[in-house]
């Protein structure tokens, strides 16, 4: 019997699959169909600071501001009493899936400021989540910024919730690191359990017919994997801290090579939401099979066995890499020019 | 321990009204709205009465309707309760009249308010409640925000213990909106005050098939007299129930109440009677003279009916020599007021007894919630001393025509007033003024032993309306219940720097006080950047100065352009009414509770724009006065218009200066009738922004003209040669159309003062820049002092511009249109109103010949309100003429226009037809059978009666005069009925049923803003599914009525669905056709408010929204197609291409409902993603299936044979 069971931020997982941040934790079926199908743990949908705030300021405009100082109407929406906050509901949400979900329930913080997540994060441990995912979602896109300040403020983020919050944190990356290990290593001495990567960033789009910026969320696409398992196994072996490998996972292969490259842990979204739960079965057996046609006993064998550390030439994964792949266009050595 | 709560009188009659009821049945009407919304509130929030259950909430379609399903819940044993106002009581009437015949417990409460007559009025007097006397219920008055609490308990224990319906009523707005510091009724009282065997005697009394009885019946001359005489013992026991209620309630609180209330000196001689807020004031200035030896005495009446004289006299010091009694109300024609002729009748028949009689005069005060001030009670009691007092008189007015007004001394101050701290604040409505001085009364209410008092001045304006807040604290309860008066504010604010040029708002402030002023201008420059007047005033009064940015202050901290928590912080600051850490702390505290675990965010930001306040927060030195002057006359800004019509200059100007209250009477239009065109006087300067032409890149479309809610934005050809004079910064450019000569001009020019800001005409731009999308062909810029005053003088160059020839100008394009001048400009709607530019495009088409029936509503305040009239005439005079009845009647009114001018018309071809000999045949048959459905035609009728005016000049006979008087009735009439949905799906739907069932020719245009907008977002049956609105605070639960379909039903009906945001050649092309249809025309017109909680800058895009997710569906339904064998139904949007969840999220009403109750926001989603998908589908079907003959279309009058004409 092949032993799939993972660690994952110090929690022990019955295998290494987990559905990412989406929208399928949002309604506890399908959650309840996601644990049924083999997750071994679920990241909920992100709470988005952007979220709370757009709605915080709806709420002041038009109920509690919504008056226009005319003697016949003093507003134009009734009472907001009964208004919940995005985070009430999040909350809500987050203790029915502990309620009726046995496989452990990671809260996911989508945020940029300090503002309200350190207490945020006190509520969520309370609410029972198992760990937090937390995604630091941050364009640097101010050239007076230099990139130690973007690196600070994601450790600064770290460093206030962890002196309040004991759950096991994991750190959502983006891929434009200018020194990805380093910045890892530094994340883990501000308390980080872990680093899941990478997230995928809104890509605006240009309307050619209203000239105008509309934004898009396109699913993942398998090849976006390889960005993934470059990363994973590079910090294999030179960190202590769990890997996650998210975006791209749309198949066995593509789960298997991020294991093999040194992840931990492997999440999925964008095939969930194509294929549904059973989507992850089949990727589930798939590995099993696999493992079984290569005779690996476990994950845990599996696992990083072909990080850079464990390749016979690591710099097929560093910038000679690209000399290598220029080479495949050359003529083999035994063709006559 | 008492309990203290700081509210204003609807919520403080509301609470009772809800702990006492069971069925709570509700209409919006202003001042009462807000009675009902907290009934739903708290009905939404699962609050229970005092058995426990959550009382049922009930919105009807009128007030007519919510009397009759009150009925209908009492009669069968449930407690039920109203609250309404004016002519909203008015369609109580008859079924007042039947409760109270039945002896039905139950108490309507009443904010009272003025009976419209010549004019509507939303404020507070006696009219409405005056008119109920004969129905047999019991009146009972409050008269004040404690009262209004108190008296609600008892008059539903006494109605359940007399048997008779009361009328609970307060004086709307001194009452209903003032908020004040009361103590609390708890809830054991309330507990001890209801008699729950009182309460099972009416449940016994219900219908009920267990014991079946039978109640409305049918009475004959037999009987029916000695019925109506057989009640006459429950109104003699009533007021003892009355008063033992009363007694009741003072043994529970201490608070004690008698029928007529006499406060004074015990051996006055000189009284004052009435009822209501005015109580409080007479109380205040009674105490005042009595404690300078002065016999006066005020008698307080609460129960006015059933009158109990006994009492009254009981209550009426023995010595009391001279009586004057006040009422709220007029009575014209009468030998006085009603309340006058009760007191005068007691007093007569106790006289026959043998007790002394007084003099008694009676006078009218307080109409329409006209001050009245302690200086005025005192010139009653002045008058009262004189040996011949007036017997008739007025007080608060002066009266030039008739001389019934009495004098008073307007420095004439109490002890009491003096006491007190007062504190007048100057906002823009919609920059939080009156919220933030709300918050701050209950700071103060709340945690310290003062008490408390506000109350807020509105003007009538939505966008830019001007608030003034009047806040007082003190030691003891405070009983003015009259705007602060001059010299006595310790602080004033103005929280828009231009208000100075407009307002004397110093005219409050007491010497020594402190001026706060919130200004742009950094602290060493704003002493010279004011005006000259105010700098004066400051001087001479000695006032303190202290100024802040708060618009900087505000977007430093992130807030926006929200500054009402950085004012707020400011007074607190320097009022020194509350220690300074005190408040701050008490401010910051106010801030969590609103916003606390909502967002910390927004907590932040006010936190932070609290800190940032008091570091801007400055004091000015003031300079010393170069000489002493005395204090300067305030003198209004110059408006920039020289020619200013002497009406606008005495009448318009003054009342929109905020000093309508000197006009005299004979300044007063004698029917109620005003001239058109005063809107373009005021220059409100409201703002921030205004667009800017970019000439070089505008392709001359006309979009911006069309989307204009206010007319700010206007295009105009000419000829090249009129530019001369131009001043430097005119733009104008080759005119781009072929339809016009070569050389012509064309400009698209901008009113800076009359402009809101809204951005529309950005939006609605479809020209970009090719090397900067963001760059339109209009542009929003900073309205600095320099652009004001160029496009000041640019604009008005551009009217003195003439209306290029219409008949040379192409109508029915969006360009062509926007060249037409439009008779509809500078109205007080919100910015970028969703109505207004409907209203603006017809009176462009057809303005010179239209007669327009408005029903009350939004349309009808912002067409109609004093000062500002915004319809307005052409270079010749003409343009629309425009009334509004009532809110329920308008179709039928319309309807009447119709009928009068058809029948004037037909009058006039009758007569011309019998003078043919002697005003030429050919001219008359031109005259009768001229083809006027189209613009041409309709001036080629003028050219006729105009030859027709001069031939009649030369003849002498009276058959010449009468055609001469009725001869502009030859000339078209486009008659226009225009109304809000709360008019067209609700109230005035059987009306509107009826006009369209007949065949007259009558457009009537339906502004669908889905919702009650003026009354403030109450549901309408236009309200779609799922949207939230006040009385559907979970979100409505039915779908929205297709008014347009039921309408094209009867197929004889021209019927359009417009969006001029998605779609505006097709709303232009429906102005059209419904306009030349010679039948009944009905264009529904998707019209984003406020209401929705989107802000208004979008109102293009979320009605792009609605017919792209098939929220709204264009089409046209046109019997005249129908006529030729074709299809009349048209289809003119495709299909829904967008989820409708994307619109509905785009918009508060909506979204709100998904963070309060998500499941049932899903739900109803998905039945509106069904709905529009299934209501496209019908249309498509409509549209596509085989054409069938519709019933043919007349527009003739059935009554004029056809020969006729």
């Amino acid at each position: 019997m092949t032993d799939l069971s993972t660690d994952y931020l110090g929690l022990g997982l019955r295998n290494p699959l987990v559905p990412s941040a989406s929208p399928l934790s949002r309604h506890l079926d399908s959650a309840l169909r996601l644990e049924d199908a083999g997750a071994a743990a679920l990241v909920m949908y992100s709470l988005f600071e952007e979220e709370l705030d757009a709605e915080a300021a709806m709420a002041d405009r038009f109920l509690v501001n919504g008056h226009l100082g005319h003697g016949e109407a003093d507003g134009f929406l009734p009472g907001h009493g009964d208004f919940t906050s995005g985070l009430d509901r999040y909350l809500e949400q987050l203790r029915r899936l502990k309620e009726r979900l046995e496989i452990p329930v990671v809260a996911s913080l989508n945020g940029v400021s300090p503002s309200g997540w350190v207490e945020l994060g006190k509520e969520l441990q309370q609410a029972g989540a198992d760990a937090l995912e937390l995604n630091v979602y941050h364009v640097a896109a101010d050239g007076d910024q230099p990139a130690e300040t973007v690196e600070t403020r994601y450790l600064g983020l770290l460093t206030a919730l962890r002196q309040t919050v004991s759950l096991p944190i994991v750190m959502k990356l983006s891929p434009y690191f200018s020194s990805l290990p380093h910045f890892v290593r530094q994340l883990e001495q501000a308390g980080a359990r872990g680093v899941a990567l990478f997230n995928r960033f809104f890509q605006p789009d240009i309307d050619l017919e209203s000239l105008r910026v509309e934004n898009r969320l396109t699913l993942s696409r398998s090849d976006e994997a390889l960005l993934r398992i470059t990363w994973i196994a590079i910090l294999h072996g030179r960190t202590r801290l769990t890997l996650a490998a998210t975006g791209g996972v749309h198949g066995p292969q593509e789960a298997i090579k991020l294991l093999l490259a040194g992840a931990d842990v492997v999440h999925m979204a964008s095939c969930l939401l194509q294929h549904g739960p059973q989507r992850l079965t089949d990727i589930l057996r798939g590995l099993e099979r696999w493992m079984m046609e290569k005779e690996y006993d476990s994950v845990a064998q599996l696992k990083g066995s072909m990080s850079q550390q464990h390749l016979p030439d690591p710099t097929v994964l560093a910038r000679a890499n690209y000399l290598h792949v220029l080479d495949s266009y050359s003529f083999a050595s035994g063709v006559r020019c | 321990m008492s309990t203290f709560l700081t509210l204003d009188g609807n919520e403080a009659a509301a609470r009772m009204a809800y702990l006492c009821n069971e069925i709570i049945a509700i209409y919006p009407i202003t001042p009462s709205s807000n009675m009902g919304e907290w009934a739903d509130e708290w009905a939404s929030q699962k609050r229970p009465n005092l058995w426990g259950t959550v009382p049922r909430i009930i919105e009807m379609q009128s007030e007519g309707g919510a009397a009759g399903a009150l009925h209908g819940a009492l009669t069968s044993g449930a407690l039920a309760t109203s609250f309404t106002a004016s002519q909203g009581l008015l369609l109580y009437l008859p079924n007042l009249y039947k409760l109270a015949g039945e002896l039905t417990p139950f108490v309507l409460h009443v904010a009272a308010r003025a009976v419209a007559t010549h004019a509507l009025s939303i404020f507070g007097d006696h009219s409405d409640v005056m008119a109920c006397r004969p129905t047999g219920c019991a009146l009972l008055c409050s008269g004040s925000v404690q009262e209004a609490q108190d008296f609600a308990l008892a008059a539903q224990a006494a109605t359940l213990a007399g048997r008779l319906p009361v009328i609970h009523f307060f004086d709307g707005f001194r009452t209903s909106h003032e908020v004040a510091k009361i103590e609390a009724v708890e809830l054991d009282t309330v507990r001890a005050m209801i008699d729950d065997g009182q309460v099972m005697a009416h449940r016994a009394r219900a219908l009920s098939p267990e014991h079946p009885v039978l109640r409305g019946t049918s009475q004959n001359p037999d009987v029916f007299f000695q019925s109506r005489e057989r009640v006459n013992p429950v109104y003699e026991t009533f007021p003892g129930a009355m008063q033992a209620a009363f007694d009741r309630f003072g043994e529970l609180t201490g608070r004690r109440y008698r029928l007529f209330d006499y406060v004074g000196a015990a051996d006055a001689e000189r009284v004052l009677v009435l009822m209501g807020s005015g109580g409080q004031t007479a109380l205040e200035t009674v105490a005042h003279l009595a404690a300078r030896g002065e016999q006066v005495g005020v008698l307080r009446v609460r129960l006015y009916r059933p009158w109990s004289g006994a009492d009254f006299l009981a209550a009426l010091p023995a010595a009391t020599r001279d009586v004057a009694v006040l009422d709220r109300t007029k009575e014209p024609g009468a030998d006085g007021e009603p309340l006058y002729k009760d007191v005068l009748a007691t007093l007569a028949q106790a006289a026959a007894d043998g007790r002394a009689m007084p003099r008694v005069i009676g006078g009218r005060y307080g109409l329409a919630s006209k001050e009245f001030t302690p200086a005025m009670v005192k010139a009653v009691f002045d008058e009262l001393a004189k040996p011949l007092p007036r017997r008739q008189f007025t007080v608060g007015i002066l009266d030039d025509v008739s001389h019934l007004s009495l004098d008073w001394d307007p420095d004439f101050r109490t002890e009491a007033a003096r006491n007190l701290q007062h504190a007048v604040f100057w906002g823009l409505g919609a920059d939080g003024t009156v919220s933030a001085n709300k918050n701050s009364i209950k700071i103060i209410g709340e945690t310290t032993p003062l008490h408390a008092q506000g109350y807020f001045v509105y003007d009538s304006k939505k966008s830019g309306a001007v608030t003034a807040s009047h806040l007082r604290f003190g030691p003891e309860p405070i009983r003015s219940t009259y705007l602060i008066e001059a010299d006595m504010a310790d602080f004033v604010a103005c929280h828009q720097t231009i208000f100075l040029e407009r307002y004397d708002m110093l005219a409050h402030a007491r010497p020594g006080g402190v001026f706060l002023l919130n200004t742009p201008d950094p602290a060493e420059r704003v002493w010279h950047s004011l005006p000259e007047a105010t700098r004066v005033q400051i001087q001479t009064k000695g006032l303190q100065l202290w100024v802040i940015d708060a618009y900087g202050v505000a977007a430093e901290a992130g807030m926006g352009r929200r500054i009402n928590t950085i004012m707020q912080t400011c007074f607190f600051a320097i009022s020194g009414i509350l220690p300074r850490e005190q408040a701050i702390t008490a401010i910051k505290q106010a801030v969590e509770k609103t916003y606390g675990r909502k967002s910390k965010r927004l907590t932040e930001l006010n936190f932070r724009a609290i800190d940032l306040a008091l570091e801007h927060l400055h004091e000015i030195a003031i300079p010393a006065q170069a000489e002493t002057r005395e204090a300067m006359a305030w003198i209004p800004a110059p408006t920039g218009l020289t020619e200013i019509p002497g009406f606008v200059r005495d009448i318009t100007l003054p009342i929109h200066y905020g000093r309508g209250d000197l006009l005299p009477v004979s300044a007063m239009p004698l029917d109620g009738t005003w001239p058109l065109g005063t809107a373009r006087y005021e220059k409100r300067n409201i703002a921030l922004e205004i667009p800017v032409w970019d000439e070089n890149l505008c392709t001359q479309c006309g979009k911006c003209v069309l989307v204009c809610p206010h007319s700010a934005i206007r295009a105009r050809v000419f000829d090249a040669g009129l530019s001369r004079d131009a001043p430097p910064t005119f733009k104008h450019v080759p005119a781009r159309s072929k339809d016009f000569p070569a050389g012509t001009r064309m400009s698209y020019q901008v009113a800076p003062e009359d402009c809101t800001g809204c951005r529309d005409c950005v939006e609605a731009c479809p020209i970009h820049d090719k090397s900067n999308v963001s760059r339109r062909a209009v542009n929003m810029a900073p309205l600095t002092h320099e652009l004001r005053l160029a496009e000041r003088e640019n604009f008005a160059f551009f009217l003195a511009l003439p209306e290029f020839d219409r008949e040379a100008v192409k109508h029915t394009t969006i360009p062509g249109s926007a060249l037409l001048d439009p008779l509809f400009e500078f109205s007080g709607a919100c910015a970028g109103c969703g109505e207004t530019p409907y209203i603006r495009l017809a009176t462009q088409l057809f303005g010179d010949r239209m007669l327009i029936a408005n029903a009350t509503g939004c349309s009808s305040i912002y067409g109609g309100n004093l000062p500002a009239t915004p319809y307005t005439t052409n270079a010749e005079g003409r343009g629309p003429a425009w009334s509004n009845s009532l809110f329920e009647d308008n179709a039928e009114f319309g309807l009447g226009m119709r009928l009068a001018a058809d029948k004037l018309m037909d009058h006039a071809r009758r007569l011309a037809k019998a003078m043919a000999s002697e005003i030429g045949g050919d001219l008359v048959t031109e005259l009768v059978e001229a083809d006027q459905r189209d613009e041409a035609g309709i001036r080629a009728q003028r050219r006729r009666v105009a030859v027709l005016l001069d031939r009649l000049a030369a003849l002498k006979h009276p058959r010449a005069r009468e055609l001469a008087s009725v001869a502009e009735w030859l000339i078209r009439r486009s008659v226009w009925i225009i109304g809000g949905d709360g008019w067209a799906y609700d109230i005035g739907y059987g009306g509107l049923d009826h006009v369209l069932a007949l065949p007259y020719d009558v457009n009537i245009l339906v502004l669908d803003t889905e919702v009650y907008s003026n009354t403030g977002g109450q549901t309408s049956k236009a309200t779609p599914i799922g949207a939230v609105a006040k009385f559907s605070a979970g979100g409505k639960p039915t779908a929205k009525k297709d008014l347009g379909r039921l309408a094209s039903s009867y197929g004889h009906v021209y019927v359009a669905n417009v969006a001029y945001g998605a779609k505006d050649t097709q709303t232009l092309r429906v102005f059209h056709e419904a306009e030349s249809y010679e039948g009944p025309s009905l264009i529904v017109a998707y019209s984003p408010c406020i209401a929705h909680g989107v802000d208004m800058q979008y109102n293009l895009r979320q009605q792009g929204m609605a017919v792209q997710s098939g929220h709204w569906p264009l089409f046209r339904f046109d019997p005249r197609v129908g006529e030729t064998g074709a299809n009349p139904w048209k289809l003119d949007c495709t299909a829904p291409g967008l989820p409708i969840r994307d619109f509905m999220q785009s918009e508060t009403r909506f979204a709100m409902l998904s963070r309060s109750h998500p499941e049932d926001a899903e739900r109803f989603l998905a039945a509106a993603q069904q709905a529009a998908e299934e209501r496209f589908a019908a249309y498509k079907a409509l549209a596509e299936a085989p054409p069938t003959r519709m019933a043919p279309p007349s527009a003739s009058d059935p009554e004029t044979p056809r020969s006729d004409t």
